[in-house]
């Protein structure tokens, strides 16, 4: 135990440490608000598919970043290609939830399109435009998140604590319309309520979320830290703000242990962090089950 | 004095016209019950009055000082619902959304309102149940209370009665009778025409052929006899 705690306190001591503690922690805390409202209106998989078109968007930036590295490569660093990731995902996120809004399979259909469709895209342009040796690894990296969150540097902290701050934000101010357009839109509607905004509001905030948490666990495992503690917490909870709070509580437990595991065990941080998330799923599961026969 | 006022309307979507030369008015106090055979257009209709689609021609008038978003709408239940995690009381004060506007909590006032609608349908002992754990009949009235907070004056119910056990059906029925008599003015789509004619005032029939006019008078047409006798 105490070499446990030696270790840790050893491995504190450097910032890319720290930093990752923070970046997770943060992201782990937004990913999780939207998870109820994304698992409740069945969009459980937009978060997939986003995924997928970031990975793609990542392509055409590190492509970007090879055809201008003679003039000015410095600018265009790792934090920059943040520029052609995000509005990209944004767009793709708008364009996945006005298809899905009505008609269910055309929806369906066209997250498998775009995601699968971005993921060749982007795994062909990263072999054409290779700008490194190891592309498998880069791949990997871009697809299991294994090392990036160990490789953040201070304007990358930054830039996500700002996003973090926006979406926590913009969430906790539209929480209740939020709410009116998942639990009944044709209602919220009726009222008056312009549901078209807030679905795009929501789309856009999933797609901030999706790009960020991309650094923590990659594009392939990010759909699991959007959805896994919100169907935790659902288990058990009673109330869509217990079941918000909660779900928030539980990510950012399950992402400190996964991250403070990783550390210990070597193992990779994205998929030590699912596998937490997992864990407690089971975990919540049981719990849920016990509750319900008492 | 008419609250409400279909002129000439034809309902339907851009694939083509549903329903047509639907001509009525309601007036405050109204029970008014849309009926009609499966695919003639009530739903479509609802929608519509709802301001959910607009109608292909023709035109809605709110008068009386009722506005569009002041009509309280009981919907049919949506998958979505079945097991979400909310408390009664959060469904019932997302009807005061309107009310609220732009600003990110309900105040006092709202809060008050939708506890007095709770208490008014007698769901206040489940105050703290989840919606997905109640039964239909309950869930039912959560979402009447809801319509409630959304306003005072017209309710609009989609099949309010869909999926109830006879029992409930008929307390179901006689709570919205109550609210009509407390003088909130009722429009209720209903497949159930036994219970338009018991407990409606008056009946629009769409289909083939258009019928408006009271409930006495439907029965002797030859449009609602024919349509009585079927069910």
């Amino acid at each position: 135990m105490s070499d446990m705690i030696s270790k840790l306190s050893y491995y504190a001591t450097f910032p890319f440490v720290r930093y990752a503690l923070i970046v997770g922690i943060l992201i782990a805390l937004c990913s999780s608000l939207l998870g109820v409202t994304l698992v409740l209106k069945r969009f459980s998989f937009i978060g997939d598919g986003l995924s997928h078109v970031a990975f793609g968007a990542i392509a055409i930036a590190s492509v970007l970043q090879y055809a201008t590295e003679s003039s000015f490569s410095e600018l265009i660093d790792k934090s920059n290609q943040m520029i052609i990731v995000l509005p990209l995902t944004i767009i793709s996120a708008i364009l996945l939830l006005r298809t899905g809004q009505n008609t269910k399979i055309k929806g369906d259909a066209a997250i498998a399109m775009i995601s699968v469709g971005a993921l060749a895209f982007g795994y062909l342009l990263m072999n054409i435009f290779s700008t490194s040796s190891n592309i498998s690894g880069d791949v990997c990296t871009t697809l299991f998140g294994s090392t990036s969150i160990l490789t953040l540097n201070l304007s990358d902290v930054w830039l996500c604590i700002i996003l973090s701050i926006i979406v926590l934000f913009v969430f906790v101010f539209f929480y209740h319309k939020i709410f009116d357009v998942t639990f009944d839109e044709n209602f919220a509607k009726s009222v008056g309520t312009n549901t078209n905004r807030y679905n795009l509001l929501i789309a856009i905030i999933i797609a901030v979320i999706i790009v960020l948490a991309m650094n923590l666990v990659g594009s392939l495992l990010v759909s699991a830290l959007v959805i896994f503690p919100a169907l935790s917490v659902m288990r058990i909870f009673r109330s869509f703000k217990m079941v918000t709070i909660s779900s928030a509580v539980l990510s950012v437990i399950c992402t400190f242990l996964g991250i403070v595991i990783s550390i210990l065990a070597s193992t990779p941080v994205g998929s030590t962090i699912v596998a937490v998330d997992v864990v407690f799923f089971a975990i919540f599961s049981l719990v849920g089950k016990i509750m319900r026969r008492y | 004095m008419s609250i409400v006022t279909c002129k000439d309307l034809t309902l339907g979507y851009e694939t083509g016209a549903v329903a047509s030369n639907i001509n009525f008015s309601i007036d405050s106090g109204d029970y008014l019950c849309i009926v009609g055979e499966n695919g003639s257009g009530k739903s479509t209709l609802m929608k519509t009055l709802l301001g959910l689609t607009s109608p292909l021609s023709g035109e809605i008038l709110f008068e009386d000082g009722l506005k569009k978003n002041e009509i309280g709408y009981l919907p049919q239940q949506t998958l979505v619902q079945k097991d979400f995690p909310a408390s009664i009381f959060e469904v019932v004060i997302s009807g005061c959304q309107n009310r609220k506007g732009i600003r990110p909590f309900y105040n006092k006032e709202e809060k008050s309102l939708a506890m007095q609608n709770i208490k008014k349908l007698g769901i206040d002992e489940f105050i703290g149940t989840c919606y997905r754990d109640l039964s239909g009949g309950q869930q039912q009235r959560v979402l009447l209370a809801r319509a409630l907070c959304a306003t005072q004056k017209v309710l609009i119910l989609d099949e309010p009665v869909s999926g109830l056990d006879p029992l409930v059906t008929n307390e179901m029925y006689q709570l919205i009778s109550d609210l009509n008599k407390d003088g909130i003015t009722i429009i209720m789509v209903s497949h159930d025409i036994n219970a338009a004619v018991t407990y409606a005032n008056k009946i629009l029939h769409i289909g083939h052929k258009i019928f408006f006019g009271t409930k006495e008078d439907y029965v002797h047409s030859k449009i609602g006899r024919r349509f009585l006798e079927q069910d």
